[in-house]
């Protein structure tokens, strides 16, 4: 296990900004990847009155990304209203994104290789990219490969209608052709997740979230977009009565307990978050919310191992608590990614059971329970949505600004889960 | 940018239309622009009375760069140059034979006077005369001017400052604004000096360099003329507007270089948070420019209490809150700070629909009046301005004949731009206007409302 390197300093978490989300083909319809992210660049430049200033690199990515997207960030950077001299790269993690270039700009900062940058993410399900199929982009690249006219009408004749279908891109794991829901529904069989506790936890990320907005809370942390001043998949008015009626979407018979209503839907969104060294900050009178103090990732054998899909969270916790000697009680609030609820409540019966501590994550005792009224006090996804590379960014700047509510000295935890079965965590300490 | 009709009027066939109907012919009006000189032409500066004031004019002027002249003679004058301003040091009047001396001096100045010129009485105020015939020729100064007002055409414009004994260190900032082009709107109006200790070394270019200036309803209209012309004049501005409006906002601020604050200015916890903020990231506010608000129009007998509440809420209430809290808390505004309150012509004149509205508006001239000698304890002011008919986004949604009626019905025949109302507050912020203070500037082209 690595030790902290003495020599290096922790990352201030300066301030965010993000657009409000938007269900898929609703107010962003219209909107591209490069769009979202250039406007919540903006936002972030008004805030911190960083106009034609140059950041040591703005890193951020998307997970549904056109080809022409490339270089989005850089892209992005260009449009906005940072200096042109700013560099920039692309990452992608998939759900894990957003904090994994956090992490990354976090950890330049650290090393003093940069003193402030920007970690970003954003994700459109209604403008996703569309591509040809295999067998056409075969003729295709054969056809503009072909030297005579003979050889282009011999290409041209492979053309059949079928191969005129374009790829949809499909919420689905490559590995096993199964929907994201539909790995959760198998953990959360697994883990006898029952409908009710999912329906609590569900609406309890409504409510939290609605009275954030109504507090202000977000003042500082949204920037409208489009006409959207907040996001549109919240339901204030959400209760465990109303989420009762809707019927399952994922699992099968008795066992289906996860509905649209305990699932986060397809969002449309973009976040950027702040990162500076303490002295950058301070010279630029700016505030400094949190800082980064470690983080970690950690990836599971969903294919042949027997673990569930989002489930690496769950190992790459008890290794960032160890490093730090922290227990997972040590933390005044959480922040756990809500992809579905019952990956949140797995999640946490599987710190508190035995078992699994001791056989899968090797330990003497288990982590514990932790506090529920510590966890996602301000929503999290299954109210604001989750535009996957966004998440992240918007997770990392709430929880900056709630621990700095809250006073110096108090910690938050991380914990979000992403495709291919992995996970990214991390601390923050006001 | 002139309106549909001044654009027609001034076309060559919209020149004899106008002419041969008799139609009004407003000009477009000279407005500031850096770099350009205080004024397009000489100076002619006359007495009537005693006259304590002319070397302390001829001073600033020439300390401008304009050229004085000595007066003209009732035949004609010095030389044929049109002139770019008269000024008329009316102080030390004894009584109303003294006046002889103003006619003499400004009709065949006045006839020499360009487009876009500028008269400017002097006088001493009338409510500290010393006699009744005194203070008649002191009062008989005021309606010479607002008529002087109503013939000039062409876009000029005529004012008057009264300088009490004792505050003609005062004078120097008034008087170019007056002068300027910065003034293009301002017609027929009397400003009060105070005496203060007035900074010297000003850049002219940048009066507010280094400057923190703290701008509400800054999103759009003239809140974001304002934040463009405080950032001109060399102010960082922090930008506030409702959050809703935040994408705008933000379009402002990222144009200026400034930042932008989201922020209800009516919840219940926005003067801490402001004053946090300020203090914070900006070690306090040198300026503060109450400009959010809203309309929430109906006749009384129609109007429900959240219309009332509203109104009173943004317009009036949310100015008292944040301005006690920012005085309140060390550090959060700098002891020489310049608040500018945003009031209306409706607060003046009153409207039909608008009793909330014109209630609200009213009311923040009293609160600036009465709020003035506190704030001259610690070397600040606050004044409020009062917006005649300026074109907006607002004014574009009002019926065609409404709208056009509203515009016409001023000495300078044409509605006002939001650059107008932004200069006169951005005056106002300078360290130089420091003797103006608890007044009420109308920035209405001399409208026939309230006047």
């Amino acid at each position: 296990m690595a030790t902290q390197n003495p020599a290096t300093r922790k990352a201030a978490i300066v301030g965010g900004n993000r657009i409000p989300f938007a269900r898929s083909n609703s107010a962003y319809a219209q909107a591209s990847n490069q769009d979202m992210l250039t406007a919540t660049l903006d936002g972030l430049v008004a805030r911190f009155g960083l106009q034609g200033e140059s950041v040591g690199e703005v890193v951020a990515g998307a997970v549904l990304k056109h080809a022409r997207d490339y270089n989005l960030t850089r892209e992005a950077v260009l449009g906005s209203k940072l200096a042109p001299t700013t560099p920039a790269y692309d990452v992608q993690q998939a759900c894990g994104t957003g904090l994994e270039a956090a992490v990354l700009v976090a950890n330049k900062i650290a090393l003093g290789q940069i003193e402030a940058g920007i970690a970003g993410g954003v994700d459109t399900t209604s403008d996703a990219p569309l591509a040809v199929s295999d067998d056409l982009r075969r003729v295709l690249i054969s056809l503009n490969s072909a030297k005579t006219m003979g050889d282009r009408l011999k290409a041209l004749a492979r053309i059949r209608p079928g191969q005129l279908v374009p790829d949809m891109p499909r919420n689905a794991e490559p590995r096993t052709g199964l929907a994201m829901g539909d790995h959760a529904a198998i953990t959360a069989e697994e883990w006898q997740i029952g409908r009710e506790e999912q329906d609590e936890l569900a609406a309890r990320s409504h409510q939290n979230m609605a009275a954030a907005y109504d507090r202000g809370f977000f003042d500082d942390l949204v920037t409208p977009f489009l006409g959207l001043t907040r996001d549109n998949n919240l339901r204030p008015d959400s209760s465990v009565e109303k989420l009762a009626k809707l019927k399952p979407v994922f699992g099968t018979g008795d066992g289906a307990t996860m509905t649209a209503g305990n699932s986060t839907p397809l969002t449309d969104g973009a976040s950027a978050v702040l990162l500076a060294s303490d002295e950058w900050a301070a010279a630029k009178g700016l505030p400094v919310l949190a800082h980064l103090v470690d983080a970690q990732t950690a990836a599971v054998d969903y294919v042949h191992g027997g673990e569930g899909l989002l489930m690496a969270p769950v190992y790459a916790v008890p290794v960032l608590l160890a490093r730090n000697g922290l227990s997972l009680q040590d933390f005044d609030f959480y922040e756990i990614h809500e992809a579905f609820a019952s990956t949140v409540l797995a999640t946490m019966k599987a710190w508190d059971d035995p078992a699994f501590c001791k056989e899968k994550l090797g330990l003497d005792a288990p982590l514990g329970a932790i506090d529920r009224a510590k966890l996602n006090v301000h929503g999290s996804s299954l109210a604001a949505g989750h535009p996957f590379a966004a998440t992240g960014g918007r997770i990392v700047a709430s929880l900056a600004k709630t621990l700095h509510e809250a006073g110096p000295g108090k910690r938050g935890l991380i914990s979000i889960c992403a495709a291919g079965g992995q996970g990214v965590v991390a601390i923050l300490e006001s | 940018m002139a309106d549909w009709y001044t654009s027609f009027a001034n076309s060559g066939v919209g020149t004899t239309i106008t002419e041969q109907l008799g139609l009004p012919r407003p000009v477009e009006l000279r407005r500031y622009e850096p770099g350009e000189p205080l004024l397009p032409g000489p100076v002619v500066v006359g007495s009537a009375g005693a006259g304590r004031l002319r070397d302390a004019v001829t001073t600033v002027l020439r300390d401008a760069g304009v050229t004085v002249q000595s007066p003209v003679t009732a035949d004609g004058g010095t030389d044929g140059e049109k002139l770019g301003a008269v000024v008329l040091d009316a102080t030390g009047l004894t009584g109303p034979g003294d006046l002889a001396a103003a006619h003499d001096f400004l009709a065949p100045a006045i006839k020499r006077l360009r487009a876009s010129g500028r008269v400017l009485v002097l006088a001493d105020p009338p409510s500290d005369a010393g006699s009744p015939a005194q203070a008649a020729a002191r009062q008989a100064v005021d309606g010479l001017v607002r008529s002087i007002a109503k013939e000039l055409r062409a876009g000029s414009t005529a004012n008057a400052i009264h300088v009490p004994e004792g505050a003609e260190g005062s004078l120097a900032s008034p008087l170019r604004f007056f002068l300027s082009g910065r003034s293009a709107y301002v017609d027929g109006q009397l400003l009060t000096l105070s005496a203060a200790d007035v900074p010297t070394g000003e850049d002219d270019a940048k009066p507010l360099a280094g400057k923190v200036a703290v701008v509400t309803g800054a999103a759009r209209g003239i809140g974001a003329a304002i934040a463009e012309v405080m950032a001109r004049d060399g102010a960082h501005v922090v930008a506030v507007d409702i959050p809703a409006a935040g994408d705008k906002l933000a379009r402002v601020a990222n144009e200026i270089g400034g930042t932008a604050l989201q922020l209800d200015i009516t919840a219940e916890d926005a003067p801490q948070r402001l004053v946090e903020h300020l203090t914070e990231r900006h070690g306090g506010a040198d300026v503060v420019v109450h400009n959010a608000g809203i309309t929430r129009d109906k006749l009384l007998v129609n109007m429900d209490a959240a219309r009332w509440n509203t109104v009173m809420a943004v317009n009036l209430q949310a100015q008292l809150d944040i301005t006690q809290a920012l005085l309140d808390t060390d550090g959060a505004l700098k002891p020489d700070a310049r608040v500018v309150c945003v009031s209306s012509q409706s607060g003046i004149a009153g409207n039909r629909g608008q009793t909330n509205y014109a209630a609200s508006k009213a009311g923040v001239i009293g609160m600036v009046r009465a709020w003035a000698p506190h704030f001259a304890e610690r070397g600040a002011t606050i004044n409020a301005v009062a917006p005649g008919f300026i074109i907006t986004e607002m004014t574009a949604k009002m019926p065609f004949g409404t709208r056009e009626i509203g515009s016409r019905i001023n000495s300078l025949q044409q509605g006002g731009l939001p650059v107008d109302v932004a200069e006169t507050i951005a005056w106002l912020s300078q360290p130089g206007s420091a003797g103006v203070n608890g007044q009420t500037v109308r920035v209405c082209g001399q409208s026939l409302l309230g006047a």
